[in-house]
């Protein structure tokens, strides 16, 4: 019913000042969500943008092992994520730092939780420093362009 | 504080007052008069705000003493819809591919059976 419909929508919300929250549901089993997580031999066919192909996929699945995920683009671009495992609770919970290249370290927790075979998934991000940061960071994103938003938007187009 | 440039925007963007006197700015300059005319506040206090955005490269004002328009700067700002829109772009993508990729997964596991 209401799970079903949600299946295949991703929301970006921001709780506080330091945090983003995503969630989203998919229909599968924990097991197997957490799985596409957590198995190299999983992650280079799901994450990522289509256009990207991930060239590294290397993965130390115990309490301060190591992660870390790269990604050529479209043009020669370069993207890539590294962190350490927190904590590994399959099929529920998954805690880590992370990295983006270039960028700080956030507290990432990835909660899944399972009805009727389904899985409602949801994505903590913590900023553990800068807190103007985050707050403003998940401004665009939650008020999606308001009002004044849309306006200054188009406006960038023309400058661009 | 951090200090990355990014960091900065973020903070200057924080404030409502501050989103709202950008896209004031979107639609060309003004003064400082002109842009405190839509708030209920004193000149010294949209003062205060423009000079965060000025620190954060948001805004330029003009050198005349009594006239010192305020005009918008693009760069800093693009930067920042492009992070939000990159980061909500990767995970929307990737949720998608892994609808795709966990039905794949759920039929090789009904085809082997679970667990082997």
């Amino acid at each position: 019913m209401d799970l079903v419909s949600r299946v295949g929508a991703t929301t970006f919300t921001t709780p506080s000042a330091r945090e983003i929250v995503v969630t989203r549901d998919f229909d599968a089993p924990r097991a197997l969500v957490f799985d596409a997580w957590t198995n190299p031999e999983h992650l280079p066919h799901w994450m990522g943008p289509r256009e990207w192909t991930m060239t590294a996929c290397e993965i130390d699945l115990r309490p301060g092992g190591a992660f870390r995920f790269a990604w050529d683009g479209p043009g020669g671009a370069q993207m890539g994520i590294s962190g350490l495992y927190r904590e590994i609770v399959p099929p529920e919970r998954l805690v880590t730092t992370e990295a983006w290249a270039g960028w700080g370290e956030t507290l990432n927790t990835l909660v899944l939780a399972e009805d009727s075979g389904r899985t409602a998934m949801t994505c903590t991000v913590l900023f553990p420093s800068s807190e103007a940061l985050s707050s403003a960071l998940a401004t665009p994103m939650r008020d999606g362009m308001s009002a004044g938003f849309d306006r200054l938007d188009a406006r960038l187009r023309t400058m661009a | 504080m951090s200090t990355d440039p990014l960091s900065v925007t973020f903070a200057a963007l924080a404030d409502p007052t501050r989103r709202a006197i950008l896209a004031r700015l979107a639609s060309g300059p003004a003064t400082v008069k002109e842009l405190s005319a839509p708030f209920e506040m004193s000149g010294p206090a949209i003062s205060k705000h423009l000079r965060v955005l000025e620190r954060a490269g948001l805004i330029t004002r003009g050198r005349e003493a009594q006239w010192r328009p305020c005009r918008l700067e693009a760069g800093p700002l693009k930067d920042v819809t492009e992070w939000a829109e990159n980061y909500r772009r990767f995970w929307d993508e990737s949720y998608e591919r892994l609808d795709d990729y966990l039905r794949h997964l759920k039929q090789r596991e009904n085809t082997h059976g679970p667990g082997e």
